[in-house]
């Protein structure tokens, strides 16, 4: 059969998604031929941003290269533009003469910038931003001028005016408006956003209108902008202008061939114009009045009409509702839907002007019309959700302003931290990624399915995070909590330790112990890895693997630590370091207390904070003040920082508790002493309770213990982080010894078989409670081998505060100067 | 041609090298901190006994990547693991951005860099 011929015009980020989406449904249907005025291939024009500003380069944003358009038999025609549609024919003729005839036509020739009609506009020096053509002219304009002047304060203007900034030029921009972005953000959040663009070293003029751009001749013999006037008179000097102002829809072409257009080429619900045979997507379109400038609607349109040149005739655009976020590097920014206020409306005002947050929300009749955010924006696809549902918030309200983990406290198992709270408590439909309309479920479903690991993978296979990037810590958060923490799909179990080698984690294991293996370089000789030296994940495995097969023998490797237990401090999101010493037992006294009072004010330490483990956090210690702070403090180190024993917490028990039954405080405090200094697979969590009251929470623990009448019952592998996992019940003793003696043979069980950065609830998910069982409690002999080896791997450990203090590893915390 | 990053608080000025340590007072895969009037500069050794100089921000959120672990020609950042390549600055994909490098060069034992 005769394949149908299908003409797209315009090789922009529209069309060439309508022709990705039309492939996946009808690979045969079509003979293809693409026209494409530009010299390149198909790129992210969102990114020519960083481009621009330096963070990416061009080969970074490429969306399909010329061989995607070869291995899917797309005749390409670059750098040709067509001029004319010949629609009785059914054919397009291009500048140089090139003709194709179609079946059906496709035009997605995007938008043209608008040019001030002022004096001087065609002056060299003088550009619009579009394309990679203005990109590099502008490039190489900021690496040879000084004075650059944008026209125009919006999104693009302003991403702009940040690229030419850092790429070393003064930049001023022009706004007509009173203030930036004001067709998106409203007067606060615009000032907060002026000031951080000020404090980047921008300059503003606002309400200003440009009249006349002045030129001054070059000894090259032309014309290059000089100056910049404005209607009251003043000037600015500028040896490039970038106008900013606006974007018309290039419906030139289909108004010469006499299709109907108005602002853009009218379109139906399916992307067809007046001319049954010639459809219409992107920024050239005009749907139901509107012509969309952003590529989430953009990207809608194509599914729709990829679905009715594929012949599916199902699906709709019915018009989009946007959002916007600005691009530039260590600004937080988002807005949706109306917030201009007026009659019957109401707001919700956070304002915290020294954070620099602000968030406002629009509501009216119960239901988000606007949210401008600014500062914190990571509940900005949450309001925009709703907002486009147009969820009904009464009920919700109170909590709006927190977040949905607020929101979703009540009925969820998933609580958590490190912002694994957002993604797990997400509901499937959420949007995660708006410019390619990926949700949750989306997400979940291919990481599940495919057996996705990486950001890289998950790009691939849903497009989430693939254009404008802002959501990529969602989706990071989400792969997360889908395979890491409690979640280990069963594909794990044969997995390589990582890119590095073939081997899993038990092989290593296993080669570490038959063959005697003492260092990282003698296993990744012995087992072939594939790298010099391995990477960020195998080492610290490595040196976790030989210290705990080979304690006193195996010596350990700082640079195979991550920073946290090298510099035996846990690094901040600042740079700076948090201290918490050990309280054994979360018992303490007047004088550790006051020695903190007085470092915290020696140091200057800016937060104390009680911590949820029953100890004292001092938060932001600069990295060259840790050994002397460690050194005034005297008190051990709390390991707060390292895979190793964390907290044994107690209740006060049966010395002062009406209902104790057991010296709980005394058991977590022996505990504590038994194990700390113990490094492990993952941190470790103990917790001792003197009656099932169990105020020391020991269900949840690695270890937990609970006093009963007649002793003391021990569970194992629970867990309260990122899943709450229920502790299991392991077995039950009479004295405090056995305590010690079990729980040391389950943990040294766990040390020397579970995976690096397996939690015991993972480990014990594994190997199963009955193997456990079968080790720790029904064979005595093998469970007082293992309470002997942990005691010896135990034996001579030293404090690593202390050392420190003494002058160890003193590099690590000295800086140099130049 | 490889894309370098510019880096533009230096740019056209006139540089010097500086020394800054001896090579001995790097650890091998790992990295010292240099304040400079450039601000921070990660000073990283590799196993070879390669130098390489960065601005210590990462390209994500700016963590301090002279505090990362090292491997071959690249250094993890400490904060989400983004890995910086040592040599040119520029993230490992999936990952884009750059960090702005000097250059660093090893003789008679010292470490130097260009300023
Ligand atoms: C300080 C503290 C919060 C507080 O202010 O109360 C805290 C703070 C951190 N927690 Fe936690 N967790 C703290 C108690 C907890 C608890 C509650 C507890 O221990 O009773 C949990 C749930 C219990 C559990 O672990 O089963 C908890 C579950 C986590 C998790 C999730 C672990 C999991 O397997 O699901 C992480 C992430 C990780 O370790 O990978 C984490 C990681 C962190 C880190 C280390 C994040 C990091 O890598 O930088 C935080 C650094 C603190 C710092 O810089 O000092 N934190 N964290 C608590 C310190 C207790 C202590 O004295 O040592
Ligand atoms: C610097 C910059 C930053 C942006 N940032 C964002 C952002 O953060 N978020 C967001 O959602 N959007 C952003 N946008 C907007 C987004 O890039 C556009 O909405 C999108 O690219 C439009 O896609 P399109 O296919 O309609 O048009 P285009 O991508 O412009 O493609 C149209 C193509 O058609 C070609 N063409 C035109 N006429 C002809 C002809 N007669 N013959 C042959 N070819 C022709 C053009 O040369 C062009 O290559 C940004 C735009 C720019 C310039
Ligand atoms: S757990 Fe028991 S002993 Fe401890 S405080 Fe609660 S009731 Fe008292
Ligand atoms: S700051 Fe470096 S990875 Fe986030």
């Amino acid at each position: 059969m005769q394949k149908m011929k299908l003409v797209m015009v315009g090789n922009g980020m529209a069309g060439v998604r309508t022709l990705e989406e039309l492939i996946k449904i009808s690979p045969d249907l079509y003979d293809i031929t693409v026209f494409g005025a530009e010299p390149n291939a198909n790129y992210n024009r969102i990114l020519l941003s960083p481009v621009l500003a330096g963070e990416m380069t061009i080969k970074d944003i490429m969306l399909n290269d010329v061989d995607w358009y070869a291995q899917n038999n797309i005749k390409l025609h670059l750098n040709k533009k067509i001029v004319r549609i010949d629609r009785a024919g059914r054919k397009v003729i291009a500048e140089d003469g090139t003709t194709e005839e179609y079946d059906r036509l496709l035009l997605a020739t995007g938008s043209n910038p608008f040019i001030l009609p002022v004096q001087g506009k065609e002056l060299d020096g003088v550009l619009t931003y579009r394309d990679i053509g203005d990109t590099d002219a502008m490039i190489a304009a900021a690496a040879k001028y000084k004075h650059a002047v944008v026209i125009g304060g919006g999104l693009l203007g302003l991403e702009a005016a940040n690229g030419l900034k850092l790429r070393g030029m003064d930049v001023t921009v022009v706004h007509i408006m009173p203030w930036l972005m004001d067709r998106q953000l409203d007067k606060t959040a615009s000032q907060m956003l002026q000031k951080s663009l000020e404090a980047k070293g921008l300059k503003f003029l606002l309400q200003k209108q440009t009249s006349e751009i002045v030129g001054a001749p070059t000894t090259e013999g032309g014309m290059r902008v000089k100056a910049v006037r404005f209607d009251d008179g003043t000037e600015i000097p500028a040896d490039l202008v970038c106008m900013a102002v606006g974007i018309r829809p290039n419906d030139d072409l289909a108004r010469q061939s006499g299709i109907h257009c108005n602002r853009g080429i009218v379109v139906n619900d399916t992307m067809q114009t007046f001319d049954p045979r010639i459809y219409a997507v992107g920024e050239c379109a005009s749907h139901r009045g509107i012509a969309y400038g952003l590529v989430a609607p953009l990207f809608d349109m194509a599914k729709v009409c990829a679905n009715h040149l594929g012949h599916m005739g199902i699906g709709r655009y019915q018009g989009s509702v946007t959002s916007t976020k600005l691009k530039v590097t260590g600004i937080d920014l988002f807005s949706a839907g109306d917030f201009s206020g007026g009659d019957g409306t109401e707001e919700i005002v956070m304002h915290d002007a020294v954070g620099g947050v602000y968030k406002r929300i629009v509501i009216k009749d119960e239901h988000i019309l606007g949210a401008v955010l600014y500062g914190d924006t990571v509940d900005g696809s949450w309001y925009f959700q709703m907002l486009r549902e147009k969820q009904n918030i009464g009920e919700i309200r109170d909590h709006l302003m927190f977040g949905p983990t607020q929101v979703n406290r009540g009925h969820l198992g998933n609580t958590g931290h490190q912002g694994q709270s957002n993604a797990a408590s997400m509901p499937d439909t959420m949007e995660v990624c708006g410019c390619n309309g990926v949700c949750k479920g989306t997400i979940v479903k291919a990481i599940k399915e495919k057996g996705l690991f990486s950001l890289d993978d998950v790009r691939k296979h849903t497009k989430a995070s693939s254009s404008c990037g802002s959501c990529t810590g969602l989706v990071e958060q989400i792969l997360a909590s889908t395979v890491g923490g409690a979640y280990t799909p069963q594909a794990n179990l044969t997995k390589p330790m990582c890119g590095c080698t073939e081997h899993t984690h038990e092989e290593t294991r296993k080669v570490i112990r038959e063959q005697h293996l003492l260092t990282i370089p003698q296993v990744m000789h012995f087992m072939e890895w594939k790298t010099p030296n391995g990477c960020a994940s195998c080492r610290p495995a490595l040196n976790y693997y030989l210290l705990s097969t080979w304690p006193h023998e195996a010596k350990d490797d700082p640079q195979s630590r991550f920073i946290n237990e090298r510099a035996h401090a846990n690094i901040q999101k600042d740079g700076t370091y948090s201290v918490v010493p050990r309280m054994f037992g979360g018992v303490t006294n007047s004088s550790e207390l006051r020695r903190i009072a007085d470092v915290v004010d020696k140091y200057q330490i800016p937060t104390v904070k009680v911590t949820g483990g029953q100890r004292i956090d001092l938060l932001g210690v600069k990295k060259e003040d840790l050994p002397r702070v460690w050194a005034d403090l005297a008190m051990p180190s709390g390991h707060a920082y390292a895979k190793a024993l964390r907290t044994v917490k107690t209740c006060v028990g049966s010395e002062w508790c009406r209902f104790g039954v057991q010296d709980s405080t005394q058991m977590g405090i022996d505990m504590e002493k038994a194990f700390w200094k113990m490094y492990a697979p993952h941190k470790v969590k103990m917790a001792v309770s003197g009656c099932p009251r169990n105020c020391a929470e020991s269900g949840i623990k690695d270890i937990g213990v609970i006093g009963v009448d007649s002793g003391w019952e021990i569970y194992v592998a629970g867990n309260g982080g990122i899943k709450t996992e229920v502790a299991q019940f392991l077995c039950k003793v009479k004295t405090s010894e056995e305590v010690i003696e079990y729980s040391s043979a389950f943990i040294q069980l766990y040390r020397e078989e579970a995976r690096y950065l397996d939690r015991t609830v993972h480990w014990v998910a594994r190997v199963g409670l009955d193997y456990v069982r079968q080790r720790v409690i029904d064979d005595a002999e093998n469970r007082k081998a293992l309470f002997e080896r942990l005691q010896y791997a135990l034996q001579g450990e030293k404090d690593p505060w202390v050392e420190r203090t003494q002058g160890m590893e003193k590099h690590e915390f000295e800086v140099l100067s130049a | 041609m490889s894309a370098q990053p510019i880096n533009i608080k230096t740019a056209g000025q006139p540089r010097t090298w500086i020394k800054v340590s001896a090579l001995e007072d790097i650890p091998k895969l790992g990295a010292r901190v240099v304040k400079s009037a450039h601000g921070d500069i990660a000073v990283f050794r590799n196993a070879e006994d390669e130098v390489f100089a960065l601005r210590d921000q990462c390209p994500h959120k700016g963590g301090p990547l002279s505090q990362g672990i090292v491997f071959g020609k690249t250094v993890a950042c400490p904060l989400h693991n983004w890995q910086i390549g040592l040599a040119d600055g520029q993230a490992v994909a999936p990952d884009v951005g750059c960090t702005g490098r000097f250059e660093a060069k090893i003789e008679d034992g010292g470490v130097y860099l260009q300023l």
